[in-house]
């Protein structure tokens, strides 16, 4: 027999899939078992919030922040109102700022577990995805006693914050603190040491610190280099300079390194929490001094924090009425995806929700 | 002079705008005066017969104190003006429905008469001021401004006033830097590059500067590649429609030394096109494809501008500002 | 052959109305069908992140009969979690048309039933009965997993009043 004849298949990761965390389309080009070429299409959620943001003022598009990425909702609604309340000039009590530090990390604690969850349900295991939706649960209905809501909070306002902890929800916390560090060490002993989880994603997706600087990447994908950046120390916004903790670094910035990365993000989040409880003032006022019409000055900023998916940016041109005149949102999982199609090229089509699971996207942060 | 742009009457359509602008005044000023401005609104308001007579008070003594010509000289006629202002709307927000066109008129009127008075005390002042002092350029604006108290003649004399006081506000520490961009933009690239540089100070004091379009790729490859200026993260490239033209910003940092830049580019608004910089900084590339699908800019040297947010045979760039969705009912 | 009905023993009575049933074969249709609702996981937004956390051990859904199966061809209910995007509405389609009957639709969440937030938006499909017929609504953003087990028994007594019955609730 001559050689059998092969061609190219064009295969399509359709937007409706179980491992493209959401409504996302690869086009992938495949010779055999091994991408020749990659075409990410996106837009399938694209819901027009920044459009529909030029029409609200303020205080009504921090619901619709929550809804961008919706795995950390506490995260994005600090974005928005750090912006606007640094345009103002507002100074927010201690208390609340104690308050949203502590909600943006367990935040950070609740979206790593999805990630966690979800990425070693795609690889294969099936256990860890229910562990780590149990404890999100525990989170959640901290959250749920404190706002309102376990998924969009729209807890944080400009100048403070919505609600004030009820009786013994610090107490809660810290007792679900404690029980997080040996479940940390659970997930640590189910997964990090499997061999067959490690053969999955060791060197996998790897790529160098220049290549993701010039990608833009942030997040445990930039920190899994080997380049020290996190906004929390090196920007520091909120009262994350009174906090000791350390910023994970990886080494080779493959799917592993990310891995490691973002569980020991989970670690160090769980120490400052010990510390903000430790330190959280026992009376304060939740909101501050805010006038009763928000209206910033004319002007523009652009304001940027670390949400758990990398660096989430604001930027806002206010012309000084109640509405902004334009709103962008600098997107992490926006930014971070653009590397895929150059990770995907020359690997074997398994790896494919091996790479895309490592990135961490959202949809919802992709397509705003 | 910023006090004369902000004083524009034309851009008075109502009485809302003009609490815009006092509240405009209000942010532009450092934290702690702006803390004690919002205190000073919430607290003191009063009625609305009583505000014009409080402000035309407040005024008159202000300028007296601020003779004395130190920063909080001149931030506090601002913040007495403020306050009236923002005293104004107090009552006005809430009744803003129920007040005829003659009460409207009134109290327009009571507040430009305000403000004239305040304007001719201040132009006295600044009279004193250049006749004590040898500015020749304040003499001569204030001479004639003193005579004429007409709305219209506030800019220049609010002008004269601080330009015969030393500014409020201190040089920002990032002046400098910025100078040092300016200068490298102009020597190594064009001379013509640079349009307008600037600190945007609510932002942490960011070097803002504008950039010719035409220049643009060379001065980000310098911004890139120049070890002084080692802007080799692109943070965020935004799109903006002016109604008269629209604008790129982008967000430089050098991740070495924590510096950061904002640089914006403008174009016009019908064929607008900006060079593209995905050969300098990888990550520009699909945030310039959701410009051009949002806004319509072209991003000429990128190497796959096409739709990604909208569905490839959408019709129109659903971001600006004269947008009409062809099929709203769906 | 000789039945007696007197010589039934009561305990016997009690074994038979435990465990003979009568009916006709459209009520146990019905009633299978109902209490093995396959979904398809169609999670577009922020509601699949509360679908997720339905099926997760907290909220469980396995007890329910319900197992998410990722392919159209084997899925009974398509549960529309999330914002129908104009870009993505003729692929919802396509997929309801793949999924063999008898199949259902519950619009999940107030983006599936009529826009929710973002009906001033461009781009969004203001309720996805525009293009599939959808029996049961879970209004919510996003309903709780508690609200959304409540419309899946909602669509599970729909379904079996309409074998029972024979009528449909909608008309089709």
């Amino acid at each position: 027999m001559g050689v059998i004849r092969t061609e190219e298949l064009l295969l399509n990761v359709g937007p409706q899939h179980p491992s493209t965390h959401g409504v996302f389309r690869i086009i992938v080009k495949l010779d055999g078992e091994i991408i020749t070429e990659a075409t990410p299409v996106m837009g399938y959620l694209h819901r027009g919030t920044e459009k529909l943001a030029e029409s609200l003022n303020y205080t009504q598009i921090i619901p619709y922040t929550d809804r961008m990425d919706y795995v950390s909702a506490m995260t994005n609604n600090y974005v928005l109102v750090h912006a606007v309340e640094k345009m103002m000039g507002l100074t927010v009590p201690e208390r609340a700022e104690f308050l949203r530090l502590i909600v943006m990390e367990l935040q950070r604690i609740a979206s790593h577990l999805v990630w966690w969850g979800t990425y070693l349900l795609d690889i294969g295991a099936l256990s860890p995805f229910l562990y780590a939706f149990n404890d999100r649960e525990r989170i959640l209905q901290l959250f749920n006693e404190l706002c309102g809501a376990r998924l969009t909070y729209n807890y944080m306002r400009v100048g403070g914050v919505k609600w004030d902890a009820p009786e013994g929800w610090i107490d809660k916390v810290k007792a679900f603190v404690k029980s997080m560090y040996g479940k940390l060490d659970d997930y640590h002993a189910l997964v990090s040491g499997n061999e067959i989880f490690l053969s999955r994603i060791k060197g996998v997706g790897a790529y160098d610190a220049e290549t993701a600087i010039a990608y833009g990447l942030s997040g445990a994908n930039l920190r899994s280099t080997g380049v020290k950046w996190d906004l929390r120390k090196n920007e520091p916004y909120s009262l994350y300079d009174r906090f000791e903790f350390d910023v994970p670094v990886g080494r080779n910035g493959d799917c592993y390194d990310r891995y490691v990365v973002r569980m020991e993000e989970i670690r160090q989040s769980l120490r400052i929490l010990e510390q903000a409880l430790e330190q959280f003032p026992p009376e304060g006022e939740t909101m501050g001094k805010v006038p009763r019409v928000i209206r910033p000055p004319a002007g523009e900023i652009y304001v940027r924090i670390e949400s758990p998916r990398g660096e989430i940016g604001c930027y806002i041109v206010s012309t000084g009425k109640a509405e902004p005149y334009r709103l962008k949102f600098r997107r992490p999982s926006f930014v971070n995806l653009q590397i895929l199609p150059k990770l995907l090229v020359g690997e074997s089509m398994t790896n494919l929700v091996t790479i895309l699971g490592g990135i961490d996207i959202v949809l919802g942060e992709v397509d705003c | 002079m910023s006090e004369g742009e902000r004083k524009r009457p034309d851009e008075r359509e109502d009485d809302v705008s003009a609490a815009s602008a006092g509240e405009q005044r209000t942010g532009a000023l450092e934290d702690g005066v702006s803390a004690v401005n919002i205190g000073e609104r919430r607290s003191g308001a009063p009625k609305d017969g009583g505000s014009a007579v409080s402000a035309g008070e407040k005024r008159t003594e202000a300028p007296e104190a601020g003779a004395a010509a130190t920063g909080a000289g001149t931030s506090r006629p601002e913040a007495a003006e403020t306050a009236a202002d923002g005293a104004r709307t107090e009552p006005a927000a809430p009744a803003r429905r129920k007040e005829t066109e003659e009460e409207k008129a009134a109290r327009r009127k009571a507040a430009l008469e305000a403000r004239e008075a305040a304007k001719a005390a201040k132009a006295a002042a600044a009279a004193q001021d250049a006749a004590a002092q040898a500015g020749s350029p304040g003499a001569a604006q204030a001479g004639p401004q003193a005579a004429s108290p007409g709305a219209a003649s506030a800019g220049p004399a609010g002008a004269a006033a601080e330009t015969n006081e030393p500014p409020p506000k201190p040089p920002s520490p990032n002046q400098p830097r910025l100078d040092r961009a300016v200068q490298l933009l102009r020597e190594l690239v064009a001379d013509d590059a640079v349009e307008s540089a600037s600190i945007n100070e609510a932002n942490d004091h960011l070097p803002t500067l504008v950039v010719r379009k035409e220049r643009w790729l060379q001065a980000a490859r310098l911004f890139r590649s120049h070890e002084e200026l080692n802007a080799n993260y692109l943070r965020n490239v935004t799109g903006v429609d002016y109604e008269t033209h629209m604008e790129v910003v982008y967000h430089l940092l050098s991740l070495d030394s924590g510096h950061n830049y904002a640089i914006k580019v403008r174009t016009d608004r019908d064929r607008p096109s900006v060079p593209s910089v995905t050969p300098v900084w990888e990550t520009a590339n699909w945030n310039e494809r959701e410009i051009y699908d949002l806004l319509g800019i072209d991003f000429p040297g990128h190497p796959d501008l096409r739709r990604i947010m909208m569905p490839d045979d959408w019709e129109g760039h659903p971001l600006r500002k004269d947008y009409v969705p062809l099929d709203p009912e769906v | 052959m000789e039945f007696d009905l007197a010589s039934v023993s009561p305990e016997d009575i009690r074994e038979l109305e435990r465990n003979v049933f009568i009916g006709s074969l459209e009520t146990l249709k019905g009633w299978v069908r109902s209490n093995s609702l396959w979904p398809l996981t169609f999670g577009l937004a922020c509601c699949a992140i509360e679908m997720m956390a339905a099926g997760a051990p907290h909220y469980d859904l396995d007890r329910f009969g319900v197992m998410f199966r990722t392919s159209p061809r084997q899925a009974d209910v398509m549960i529309v979690s999330g914002t129908v995007t104009k870009k993505m509405g003729p692929l919802l389609r396509r997929l309801y048309d793949q999924m063999p009957e008898p199949k259902w639709v519950i619009a999940m969440g107030s983006c599936a039933t009529a826009g929710g937030p973002y009906v001033k938006s461009y781009s969004v499909i203001k309720g996805v009965d525009q293009i599939v017929p959808v029996d049961v609504y879970i209004p919510g953003c996003p309903p709780n997993p508690a609200a959304l087990i409540y419309g899946i028994n909602k669509l599970q007594e729909k379904i079996r009043y309409e074998a029972r019955t024979g009528k449909r609730v909608t008309s089709g």
